[in-house]
Formats: structure tokens, sequence, C-alpha cells
């Protein structure tokens, strides 16, 4: 019997108010909390609430025949703890009945992995301590942020206890292979590899509502009839997805929710698929083969690599800047300032960067959907703004030699170099 | 097909971007294979115009009236139209206000344009108020028009051709007269599908030639009067502008904004209004060397020194940026009626030694003031497009645009601000000469965009329009019948 494994993604990112240059050393309220009590309680009322709900029900109707696995981001379930304590319990509600596996992600939904391995753990244990107290399991499977997966990020995740990792099912990582199969990465003893099956799961996510898409309107009953076609006999088909796609970037009239309300009997129909965790697959299922992952893949665009955040000068330059200042955060929360940490950390946010994506110009318009910006550079600026204030604040806690002001200002020219952080 | 197209400048004879576009839109319409007839004031002889016809009033030869009677009864038929009439009839009476020659100048404040009003009006004498009355008055006596149009263009002028100067002086009312009879005088031995006017110099001129052609007018505004001077605009230029812009069959605006302007401005129904935006001819450099003598992060204000441009805004945010960093310059490059206003007030901000004001400059010193820029700002108060930041990126400056512009509308790879909020602009002045990566960023992208316009894409979206305008007009003299 072939598995199918749902996984849902939460995230909310503090997103960052208007911040001038004029605003350092004279403020250090970064976030816009209006704006994302707005944006959070928007998303509960269209779709936490309202999907969680639908999946209660179904957990009703099926029992633990129907099963799925949720990651929610640290900052996300800061939010909600906030801002939507109603969609907080439903999530705790479906955790509760025992069908739901949480799995583990950076606590800030970072890409430390890429820059500083310290943090990297630091971020990950934090959020497993945090998904235990809030829905009751330590988390044993792991998704990086963006589902951005190496052999090296494999590997750290191994390091630290995971026994699986989630990673996308890119065509140019599989070649003439099946996504639908467990793998292990290269370099790694122990953890397996779950891929998403990319087509199957944007049908859902992506191209639900598109008219102009040979596949609409997508019913319970076709969506069934394809997966049988694409992976009977398989180990497993990864639907990993957005949880927004329920909702928020599927609205309910397009009717998505009922869409899933008619899956899972249509899925359980014949008995040749059952539904899964993660987890669950990790424990039942061997590798069939190595796979080698020697650069970053993520989920993202049609490149499904990093360049939506790291593929322009600003992304670059934002993220050397911010992790450079990761050794004295971390020594500032020692010594009795975890805020200036927490601050810090909300930068880390992969989101921040995204915004500084110029792919869109040219790549359609999926960024600037998600953008609180007018211009990927409106959006450096007001990061480089931010950033400087917080290296201000961890100046003290800087080591000699240490990189603690980030936005060092330096003209083309050889002899230009104002300092204009230091001034 | 053949186009009548009418100008006020074109290169090297420039006061500003209208010349430069009319040679772009010119070279890309004869890649399309338009046949372009481009009628100027006075044509010097070394313009760049080997793609086009080029025909200065000064050398149009003004026929006689028996020689133009045949076209007579056409121009009886085309002017029998109601809505021709009407709008004529308008013109006129708009247009017999108009005694005062105008003193429309792009450097003047209020009280010098009065000063200078007065003297002008005694000077003129009213002569500009004639030739109105005289070209209006013969539009009007319908049926006589052709034959009076040569006799009318040679009493205007002063001998057997027309004598117009081509500058925006005292006199231009005046000119645009002449110029309109001149027009009026050949547009009936030329043929041509269509008449294409820029800006309302020519507006009065393209309407007599479709008046007495039954050719429809295209307008184009590069320009309106409320980008040119806000709350002190000449309300007879309003009215020539009205009457063009309402009359003509399509109207084609540099930029949405300035489709925004026409029609709140004129009224004219959103269903006439096009949008080509302008290219950029320049040649984008790469990897200019800087050329700098000095240490100083410099900003640019490149531009004439006048209310349209904003440079009270640049000073402003100028005065922000100094206080966080002393030893950044500022640079502001042309002429215009503020310009003494802008001197003082950086002076009294405290600016003295950050403020550099060159003046106005030309082709090897502009080319040198952009290598040693970092930054270049256009805080334009309303800009109907603004190529002058394309030039900086072009020369490798990233640039500042204020969001009042049709540039801001094409250009993805640029800071953009409004232009009243100089706290914002000092802002992102700051951010550029803090990050490098900005400036990459920026230049690179924007680099990339200058390739991408080009004036082909302009002239084929104008050609369509043409395409568009012709459909719905009646049928060259003499293709009836064929």
């Amino acid at each position: 019997m072939t598995a199918i494994v749902f996984y849902f993604q939460v995230h909310q990112p503090f997103r960052l108010r208007r911040y001038s240059f004029f605003d350092i050393g004279n403020h250090h309220d970064y976030f816009d909390d209006a704006e994302n009590a707005r944006i959070v309680r928007r998303v509960a009322e269209k779709c936490y609430v309202p999907m969680t709900s639908l999946l209660r029900r179904l957990v009703g109707e099926f029992g633990d025949r129907f099963r799925f696995a949720f990651s929610i981001s640290g900052t996300a379930l800061d939010q909600l703890e906030r801002w939507a304590p109603d969609a907080l319990d439903g999530f705790k509600a479906l955790a509760a009945t025992g069908c739901v596996e949480f799995l583990a992600e950076t606590s800030h939904h970072s890409l430390a992995c890429l820059y500083d391995e310290e943090e990297f753990r630091s971020q990950v244990r934090a959020h497993a301590r945090r998904v235990q107290q809030c829905f009751g399991a330590l988390p044993t499977a792991f998704r990086n942020t963006e589902l951005v997966c190496s052999n090296r990020i494999a590997r750290l995740a191994e390091e630290l206890g995971m026994r699986g990792i989630l990673g996308e099912g890119a065509d140019h990582l599989l070649g003439w292979r099946s996504p639908h199969h467990v793998y292990r990465p290269e370099t790694c003893e122990r953890i397996k590899l779950l891929l998403r099956s990319y087509r199957l799961a944007d049908d859902i996510a992506f191209r639900f509502s598109n008219r102009a898409w040979n596949g609409w309107p997508l019913t319970a009953d076709k969506f069934a009839h394809w997966l049988h076609t694409a992976a009977e006999g398989s180990d497993l088909v990864g639907l990993f997805m957005d949880f927004e796609t329920f909702g928020e970037h599927q609205w309910a009239d397009t009717g998505i929710f009922d869409f899933f309300s008619h899956l899972p009997a249509a899925l359980l129909r014949d008995g040749s698929f059952h539904f899964a965790t993660p987890g669950e697959v990790i424990a039942s299922s061997d590798p069939v083969a190595r796979m080698d992952i020697p650069h970053p893949v993520s989920w993202a665009d049609a490149e499904r690599d990093l360049t939506a955040w790291l593929g322009n000068a600003m992304q670059r330059s934002a993220s050397e800047a911010l992790y450079a200042l990761a050794p004295a955060a971390r020594r500032a929360a020692t010594a009795g300032r975890p805020d200036l940490l927490e601050a810090w950390r909300r930068l880390t946010t992969s989101d921040h960067v995204y915004y500084m994506c110029t792919k869109w110009f040219s790549d359609g318009d999926v960024h600037k959907y998600f953008s609180p910006f007018a211009s990927p550079h409106d959006a450096f600026i007001t990061f480089m703004n931010v950033l400087d204030d917080v290296a201000r604040g961890l100046a003290p806690f800087a080591q000699t030699g240490e990189e603690a002001a980030p936005a060092r200002g330096h003209l083309s020219g050889p002899q230009a170099a104002p300092d204009f952080a230091r001034a | 097909m053949k186009v009548l197209m009418l100008g006020w400048e074109f290169p090297p004879h420039i006061s500003g971007g209208l010349g430069t576009a009319c040679h772009g839109l010119t070279s890309g319409l004869a890649q399309q294979g338009v046949e372009v007839t481009f009628v100027l004031p006075r044509r010097h002889g070394d313009e760049a115009a080997s793609h086009l016809r080029l025909v200065g009033c000064n050398e149009i030869a003004l026929p006689d009236s028996a020689a133009a009677a045949p076209a007579s009864a056409h121009a009886s038929a085309a002017l029998a139209d109601p809505l021709r009439r009407r709008l004529l009839a308008q013109a006129s009476r708009s247009l017999r206000l108009s005694s005062e020659p105008t003193l429309l100048s792009a450097y003047m404040s209020a009280s010098e344009y009065r000063a200078r009003w007065r003297e002008s009006s005694a000077r003129s004498g009213g002569s500009a108020d004639l030739v109105w009355q005289e070209l209006w008055t013969s539009l009007l006596a319908l049926p006589d028009l052709a034959p009076s149009a040569g006799a009318l263009a040679r009493n205007l002028g002063c001998g057997d051709s027309m004598h117009l100067s081509g500058h925006y002086g005292p006199d231009l009312m005046l000119e645009v007269g002449r110029y309109a009879a001149a027009v009026a005088a050949m547009a009936q031995s030329e043929p041509f599908d269509l008449i294409h006017a820029h800006d309302w110099m020519t507006y009065p001129a393209g309407l007599v030639a479709a008046a007495l052609t039954g050719r429809p007018l295209v307008a184009h505004v590069h320009a309106s009067e409320f980008d040119r001077s806000g709350d002190t605009q000449d309300e007879r230029i309003r009215e020539l502008e009205r009457v063009g812009l309402c009359a003509a069959s399509r109207v084609i605006c540099v930029s949405h904004y300035t489709a925004g302007i026409v029609a709140r401005s004129y009224g004219v129904p959103a269903a006439r209004l096009r949008v080509a935006h302008n290219a950029v001819a320049q040649r984008v450099d790469e990897g200019l060397p800087r050329e700098k003598a000095i240490d100083e992060p410099i900003v640019l204000f490149l531009g004439r020194v006048t209310f349209q441009k904003g440079p009270d805004y640049f000073v402003e945010a100028a005065a922000r940026v100094a206080q966080v960093h002393p030893r950044v310059k500022f640079v502001m490059v042309g002429n215009g009626d503020m310009w003494a206003q802008m001197v003082e007030r950086a002076a009294r901000l405290g600016l003295a030694r950050n403020f550099h004001f060159t003046g106005f400059l030309r082709g090897a010193e502009v080319d040198r003031i952009y290598r040693m820029a970092d930054v270049f700002v256009m805080p334009s108060v309303s800009e109907p497009f603004g190529i002058s930041p394309l030039e900086a990126i072009a020369r490798g400056v990233p640039v500042i645009v204020s969001r009042q512009s049709g540039v801001s509308e094409v250009l993805q790879n640029a800071l953009k601000a409004d232009f009243w909020d100089v706290q914002d602009l000092a802002d992102k002045m700051l951010a550029l000469l803090r990050h490098a990566a900005l400036r990459e960023e920026l230049l690179e992208g924007g680099r990339g965009e200058i390739r991408g316009m080009r004036w082909e894409q302009t002239a084929a979206r104008v050609r369509s329009i043409y395409d568009e305008v012709l459909s719905i007009a009646p049928p060259r003299r003499g293709e009836a019948a064929a």
C-alpha cells in the first residue's frame, strides 16, 4: 500500500515597519505589530480556523485512518498565541487526536544552516522544545525552511537526532528516479529522505483554481485517479504544501474546502492507499538508494534553488551582515539580554530576504504577492536600517575584531569610504 | 504610410527632451516603413535627419492663390463636418484673446513674468493678435479658405517664405500662429495619411491642416502646461492644449501619469487617450571608470532649476543627509528661475560647503559630472516622462526618481519617493550612499531595463495607433475612387 503523506506548512514572519535611517538609534520598534496582527487574524479567519475544523471533522469521520503532519514555525506560534489564540486551539485540538505529527524546523524560519551551524542547531532545538510544550510530542522528522535540503543539511539534522528529513522532489535531483520512494542523502548514516511529489502537490496548491489549466476543475475523484496513475505500488506520495493553500491562496469560493473534504474517502476507497505521517513512513520504509544533494535544493520557483533568497547582491550582503552578528547576539543573551537575541533572530526569518528578490521583475508576480514592500530595494533599505540599530545594541557584546556594525558604507573608488554606521 | 509630423525642435537644436524624443520616434517609425515629413519652425541644415524629410517653415514655398485653388472643394467638404467646425470656432474664439505675446520661458518666476509681460505687450503692439485674427477669420470663411491660406501665410511672413526663430521667446505665440499658417499653406500640396502634432505649439497647425485636408489628427503630449507651471499656468496655452487635444482623433501621452493629467485637466475621454512611453537612445556604458578627484561622495541634481524639477526638495533632503554625514557633496547642474533662490536656501541651511552650483553644463562636462557622481536624484514635482534618470543609469549612476514621473512607470531599478517627502528622499540618498550592494543591484538591473527601452518599440506602438486612427478615418483623397 502506498502512503499518502500530507504535510502542511504554517508560517508567519514578523514583518518590519517602515524604519528609516533617521530612526536608527532613536527607537527599537522594528516590527509592525498592527500589520502582523491584522494578517495573522485574517489568515486565521480564512484558513487556520476553518481548515483545522474541517480536518477535525475528517479525523472524526475516518478515525486514525486519516493522518497528516504540520510544521508550524516558532514565529507563527508566537503570533497565534498573541493574536489568534482560537486558531492555536484548533491546532492543539488536532494534536490531541493522535492523528497528527508535528515536524521540527528552525524556530525562526531561517536559513541559518547556510551561514552559522551553531545558530541552526540552537534554533532547531529551541523549536523542538516549543513543539513539545505546545503539542505534547518531541518531533523526530525535520523540514528545513522552504524545504531547503542538501547532503550537509541532512547531516546536520541527523546529528541533531532527526530520523527523517523532508526535501523537494526536484527534477534535476531525481533524473529518471521517482520521488515516490524513500532515499538516504549521501554522507548520512541513518536519516531518511522523503521527497515532495511536486506535480501532484502543486495541482492542489497552485493550480486548483486556475481555469486555464486543463485539469480544471479538480475533483477528489479526479485527483485520486491521478494518484493511482502516478504512484500506485510506490512507497509514498509526499503532498507537502503551505497550509495557507486552503482558504488564503485558494479562496473558499474556489471550492478548495469542498475538494479536500471529499479527498480522504476518494483516496481510501479501493484500498491501494493509506494515510501516514512522515514519522510513520520513516519507521516503516527503507531507503531504496542514496541521493546525492551537493547543492541546496528548495521548493521555490522554477529553479528550485536558493536564488529567491540569495540570488542578488542585496540579499547576499544583507545575509552576510546579519549572520556576522550571530556571536554577539548569543553573548548578549547569555549576559542577560535575551531580548536582543530575539530581535536579531526575528531578522533571520527568510521572508525578509525573500522580499528583496528581484527575480519577479521577470519571474511573474509570486514574490510580489507576499511582499509588504513597494519594491525589493525598499525591503533591503528597511532591513539594513533595522539591522544597523540591532548592531548598535549588540556592540557592547561584540569581541574585538568582530563585525558588530554591519552596514559599513563604502563608495566606489579607492579612497572614498565614508562609514556611516560608525559616524 | 505617409505622416505629416509637426514639431518645434529637432537635434541638435534642442532645449529639452522634446527634440530628442522626436528624433528617436521618427527613427523608429522609419524602420516601421512610415514616411515622415517633419515640419519645423526653422531648419538649420545640420539636423540629424537622414531618415526623414525635414522641412523648415523658412523653406516652405508659399503657393499663390490660383495654384492652391483645386484643393478648395475638398477642404470645404472636410469643413462641412459640424464637429470640426465647432472646434475651429472654439479655437478661434479662445485665440482671439491672445493679444499678448507669450512669455513662456522655463526660467521665469511669477514676478519676472508680470514685468516682462508689460514690457513685451508694449513692444509688439499686438502683432500676435493680428496674426491669430487673420488666421482664424480666414479659416472660418470656409469655402474660401484654401486659396487664402497661401496669401495669408505670405502676409504673415515677410515675403515669399516664413521667418520663424523656433525659439521659446516672447514672440512664441506669434510664431505659433505663423507656423500654423505655413503648415496650412503646405498641407494642401503634400499628400499624407495623417497629421501627428507634438505639444501645444503645433496643435493650431495640426488643427488647420486637419480641417483643410480632412486627414485625422494625432496629438502627442510630451509635457502639459500643468507640468511646466503648476499653479501659475498660462491660460492661453491651456486653451490651445484643450482645443487641440479635444479635437484630435487620438491623444498619445508619454506616460500613464501624463494621460491622467490630460484626462483630468482637459476632459479628453479615456477612449481617445493612448500611452506610448519614451525610449532612450543612450548607449549603455559598462564599467565606465569613475573619475573623481575628491574623496567625498557626490549626490547629483541635473536639470532645469525650475518649479517643475523640484530643486527645492533636493536642497531640503540634502540638509537632512548632511546632518548625518557632513562630507557628502551635493551638485546642482542647470539653470533656471529658481537658481538664485536655491543658492540662498542652501547657504541659509548651512550647506555652503556641501553644495556646488555649476550652472548649465554641456556635452563633455555633463559626461564628467556623471563619472563623478554616486547618486542621481530627479525630485520632479510633475514629470511627464523624464529621460535624465535613464541617461544617469546608462552612465553608471544609480537613481532616485519621484513617483510623480512617467519614467517611474517603466523603470523598476530605481528608488522611488514622493517629491514632497524630503525625509524619504534623504533616507534613500543615504541608503544608496551606504550600500554598495544596492547600487550594484540598481545599476545592473537598470542597464538591462534600458537596453530593452528601444525607440523601435515606441514607434511600433505609435504605428499601431496610426493604424487604429486610419481604420476609422475616411480614405485619402483620390483613394476612394480607386
